[in-house]
């Protein structure tokens, strides 16, 4: 018991001392506006959103337009380039490598704003 | 503050020390509040009756649409993804000649799927044949498995895929029926190509559809049909 406790308390703790940091990431957010979760939720718990929502995605066909990786990108992908992933400012990039957490995600996915995606793809 | 209760709940509650079991029940509970599609469903069988009398010999127009549509290069050496290709086959024994287009058949009993070692290889309830990337090893069973040829390894990095279609290296993929567009309510990009119509999409399960009546009224084949695995493509005038 004691030990969740300790990770409860580490949990709550990282973020507090991120606000301290003065080399925390600054980040495009991108268009920004308001999440579709409460902000601080998702720095903590974006990928489990991602990884068990994928699963459903997938395999069940059940698309929650909300959690979908697609809409993260819409809101967050840079007005400048379109992207999240483009730059080391970029959205997910910047906290990523400041965690140094490696993003698989974009192996495969597109790290494009899909508008953006769309008119290149037309002008080509 | 009370996202932060919640995940603490759990925590007492589960007693299991990882973050990410104590966020499952937060996670059902957004679902309940934003959920609103059905998700596949078993009622439904997704399927393509493609007339080879009306597919024209030299045409490539749902090849090329398939490969705009899924960001496949276009490109046909051993190690670029096909998931569509034009067939010309030719009866020698009166010189018949017929071209057709080949794809997966959205197999009722793959055995693609029986014979992956993850579960990446996968039919969704309603028949759609899929390879659920997240999980795939690369190990390529299910490409020998298959009697038809359709699944291709992506053997290269790629960048700037389709944000609809996601694909990557060292994962096998195939032609998903164009899954993402199905669950927007569209047809797939070849059966769209088609000038001639001869790719026509539909349910097979719904006695209704344009599909099903078409198959109670004109002789249909199952290519290698003696294989028993009651595909989802079926073929007119072979
Ligand atoms: S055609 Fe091949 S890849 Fe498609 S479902 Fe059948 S066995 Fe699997
Ligand atoms: S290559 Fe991927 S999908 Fe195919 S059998 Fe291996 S793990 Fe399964």
């Amino acid at each position: 018991m004691k030990k969740l406790f300790f990770s409860l308390l580490l949990c709550l703790c990282i973020p507090m001392a991120w606000a301290a940091d003065a080399n925390a990431p600054k980040l495009d957010i991108g268009k920004g506006g308001q999440c579709v979760e409460d902000p601080q939720w998702m720095r903590k718990n974006h990928m489990h959103l991602l990884k068990h929502e994928r699963d459903d995605a997938v395999r069940k066909g059940l698309r929650d337009e909300k959690h979908s990786l697609k809409n993260c990108i819409e809101c967050h992908a840079s007005t400048k380039d379109d992207s999240v992933i483009a730059r080391d400012d970029s959205f997910c990039v910047s906290c990523h490598r400041y965690e140094a957490v490696k993003i698989d995600c974009f192996e495969c996915h597109s790290g494009k704003r899909k508008s953006a995606w769309l008119q290149q793809r037309e002008a080509k | 503050m009370s996202d932060i209760d919640l995940t603490r709940r759990s925590f007492l509650k589960t007693s299991a020390g990882a973050a990410a079991v104590a966020i499952a029940p937060g996670m059902m509970l957004f679902q309940v509040a934003h959920g609103d599609t059905q998700g596949a469903s078993d009622k439904v069988r997704w399927g393509m009756l493609i007339d080879t009398t009306q597919c024209k010999d030299g045409c490539n127009d749902c090849v090329s649409a398939c490969n705009k549509e899924n960001g496949l290069s276009g490109e046909t050496k051993a190690t670029d993804s096909q998931w569509i290709r034009k067939i010309e086959i030719k009866d020698v024994s009166n010189g018949r000649e017929l071209s057709l287009p080949m794809m997966c058949q959205h197999c009722e009993h793959p055995p693609c799927v029986d014979v992956c070692p993850t579960n990446a290889s996968m039919k969704r309830a309603d028949g759609i044949v899929l390879v659920d990337k997240h999980r795939c090893i690369g190990c390529r069973y299910c490409m020998m498995a298959c009697p038809y040829k359709a699944r291709s390894f992506v053997h290269e990095p790629l960048t700037d895929q389709n944000p609809d279609v996601p694909r990557g290296k060292g994962t096998v993929e195939a032609c998903t029926l164009c899954v993402h567009r199905i669950d927007q309510g569209l047809k797939p990009a070849c059966s769209e190509a088609c000038a001639n119509k001869a790719i026509l999409f539909g349910d097979l399960n719904d006695a209704d559809s344009e599909i099903a009546k078409k198959l109670r009224s004109v002789a249909t084949t199952q290519v290698r049909a003696d294989l028993g695995l009651n595909t989802g493509i079926r073929y007119q005038g072979l």
